[in-house]
């Protein structure tokens, strides 16, 4: 260590923990020492703020953990029990509900960030791809916390995907009983659902948290520019258009905790259902294998894939698409050929593709959330080609168009 | 397995039914599918007229079974003597829930379906659906027990309530519509008529049935007042926060240019 601040100076407890603990050294090379670019735009908030709803997810999931029953019989009274006996009870659940919404809300804001500067670009790839698997992680926890209240929608959202699973040549049937352990949506379906959505899960989400930041961390954070702060270094050995993330980015991405933190306690206490889009008005209703609700749609951050789905009249090629719909995220980095990053230097082909696929996503979740009839169909086929085109033209159209030049040096005003 | 397959398969059907198949069960848009309760669970005596109404005319059929009496004595500021003489249900302790005398067998054999419990009927169906419900029963002569209803068609329940709305007539137009070239007729409802007045005015018989949506919006969510109440500090508070972490953030980033 060549740093002036390390150690001499330190005494009493501080030095005693140092000498076992490296504090002090994590503090200095990971958040002082962290340099990020200064031209860090409102787009780079979400990702500390993921980190934070899923916080606050984890430490509601504790406390809701304490109350809630994991049975067929039990668990539906209990969530009301929670709602109206145990003190507090429903502000805890309400941010439960509330923060599964917002961390989709911040996770999609966070990957558009990605989509639009090319921050999954070399050498960021793993990054990336780390982040997908993030995703892919946090929709099986949010699909499986769904599932423990136990309503209606509960029941038979959960009765249409794991059927998803059916759908896989030759093994499907027994994978589905497989994922249930029953013949139908059961005690046990929930009773396991409950196990992997409060530990096996969450371990996951929490050890990939950790591999995507090591990552940032390995690679240096990208910027709207989508140039490599990392070329231009000064006299000191750190990049000259980089700051220190302590205490510059810690005391930006606080205004930005606050100002989220406005929005979602507007939710949470004014609107927590959120007009029956977060909390779905029949999943105010007991699970009943008799009673089917009206339209079953799954919560409103699925619906896209669920629209997808829909779109093919046959159930098998549906769940295909669905599935692609997914993993072609993981080869965007080998899809984009252009030579810039960031869509500010990008062309006017790559500046439509990329609003055309924001078009189509929106479009196609709100099809999602609405009874299929004949011009829905339709309108979900056209957006579901224009969602793959965006990838799959990809390595047409970055390497046709024409690009600006990307700048040297990062573009900031004070 | 089978059970399942045959469920997701119901459920895909529904999905992809298309609006041909639907349109022979959505009816045209009535008036009386905007009229609206205008609830305000912070009104105390209305929460409190609408619990004795509750108890007097609903609580023989129905249960409130994740509700005590004494959080309802408490919430609107029932003195406890006043709740043991009005609104307790012969047998019952002031800490037990509301469950309904009458035994889902005995629902069962006498109405075809038990009564349903109402704690969450207004979060599961909207508090418009269940005023609407209420306001719209009408004398049905082909409905097994006389009266028929708008909002829940052929609903298993005798109203109740005539002896204080009175006795309403629904008038119906016919409407001739070409559907697929074949001219089919369909019955409209135009209008009610009260074809022998009940103990209420129409304007008491509304105020009524509002007291008593609100009292079921109210046990909905018991906590709704409390939370929009707090909510204003929780996010007075965030606002100030968020005004001087912005005013710290800019005293740091002074320097960086």
């Amino acid at each position: 260590m060549d740093k002036a601040y390390v150690s001499s100076e330190k005494v009493g407890f501080r030095a005693w923990l140092n000498k076992r603990l490296p504090v002090d050294e994590f503090i200095d090379s990971q958040l002082i020492g962290y340099f990020a670019p200064k031209n860090f735009n409102i787009w780079y908030f979400f990702g500390a703020l993921a980190l934070l709803v899923f916080v606050v997810q984890i430490l509601s999931g504790i406390f809701l953990t304490m109350h809630y029953k994991p049975s067929e019989t039990a668990a539906f009274d209990s969530v009301e029990y929670i709602m109206r006996e145990v003190e507090w009870g429903w502000l805890i659940r309400y941010m439960h509900s509330t923060g599964a919404s917002f961390f989709f809300i911040v996770v999609y804001l966070h990957m558009f960030r990605a989509m639009m500067y090319g921050s999954y670009r070399a050498p960021r790839e793993l990054l990336w791809i780390l982040g997908t698997l993030l995703y892919l992680a946090l929709m099986a926890e949010a699909f499986m916390g769904y599932v423990l209240p136990w309503g209606n929608m509960s029941y038979w959202g959960a009765q249409v995907i794991v059927n998803l699973f059916g759908t896989i040549p030759v093994i499907g049937p027994g994978i589905v009983e497989w994922i249930r352990g029953d013949y139908g949506i059961a005690d046990s379906t929930l009773n396991r659902f409950f196990a992997l959505h409060v530990i096996a899960v969450p371990f996951a989400i929490a050890f990939l948290v950790v591999m995507h930041l090591v990552a940032l961390r390995q690679t240096g954070s990208n910027n709207p520019d989508g140039i490599e702060i990392k070329e231009k270094t000064g006299p000191n050995g750190k990049p000259i258009d980089g700051i220190p993330f302590h205490p510059y980015y810690t005391v930006k991405d606080t205004v930005g905790v606050g100002v989220f933190l406005t929005l979602f306690c507007s939710v949470i206490f004014f609107a927590p259902t959120f007009g029956g889009l977060f909390l779905e008005k029949p999943n105010f209703e007991p699970a009943n294998e008799l009673s089917t609700p009206e339209h079953i749609a799954p919560v409103w951050y699925f619906t896209a894939f669920y629209a997808m789905l829909r779109a093919v009249p046959d159930q098998q090629l549906g769940a295909l698409l669905m599935l692609l719909a997914i993993v072609v995220l993981f080869f965007l980095p080998w899809l984009d050929r252009s030579p810039v990053k960031s869509i500010r230097y990008k062309g006017w082909l790559s500046k439509i593709a990329l609003a055309l696929f924001v078009v189509s996503f929106v479009v196609l979740s709100y099809l999602g959330l609405k009874p299929a009839s004949d011009l829905y169909v339709i309108l979900a086929r056209v957006f579901t080609a224009v969602y793959f085109a965006y990838f799959l033209l990809m390595p047409w159209y970055t390497r046709i168009e024409k690009c600006k030049p990307a700048p040297e040096r990062i573009t900031y005003h004070a | 397995m089978r059970k399942s397959f045959l469920a997701a398969a119901l459920g895909f059907s529904l999905v992809f039914a298309g609006p041909s198949a639907m349109a022979a069960t959505t009816s045209p848009h009535a008036a009386w599918m905007d009229w609206e309760p205008g609830n305000d669970v912070g009104n105390i005596a209305s929460l409190q007229r609408g619990a004795a109404n509750f108890m007097g005319y609903c609580s023989g059929c129905h249960s409130l079974k994740y509700k005590r009496y004494s959080r309802v004595a408490k919430d609107l500021n029932i003195p406890e003597e006043q709740m043991e003489k009005l609104l307790l249900l012969p047998g019952a302790k002031k800490g037990d829930y509301i469950i309904t005398p009458m035994s889902k067998a005995d629902g069962e054999a006498w109405f075809g379906k038990a009564p349903p419990d109402l704690s969450l009927i207004t979060r599961a169906k909207g508090s418009d659906h269940v005023y609407q419900f209420l306001k719209t029963f009408y004398v049905d002569s082909k409905s097994a027990n006389g009266t028929n209803n708008l909002a829940l068609p052929n609903t298993a329940m005798p109203f109740v309530l005539s002896a204080l709305q009175g006795v309403q007539e629904a008038k119906f137009k016919t409407v001739e519509k070409v559907v697929d070239g074949e001219t089919v007729t369909e019955q409209h409802w135009d209008s009610f008529e009260l074809a022998s007045p009940g103990q209420f005015s129409p304007e008491e018989y509304d105020g009524f049935v509002r007291d008593t949506v609100n009292f079921l919006e109210y046990v909905g969510e018991p906590v709704k007042a409390e939370r929009e109440s707090l909510g204003v500090w929780v996010i007075l508070f965030l606002l100030v926060f968020t005004g001087f972490a912005y005013l710290l953030k800019q005293e740091y980033w002074k320097d960086v240019k």
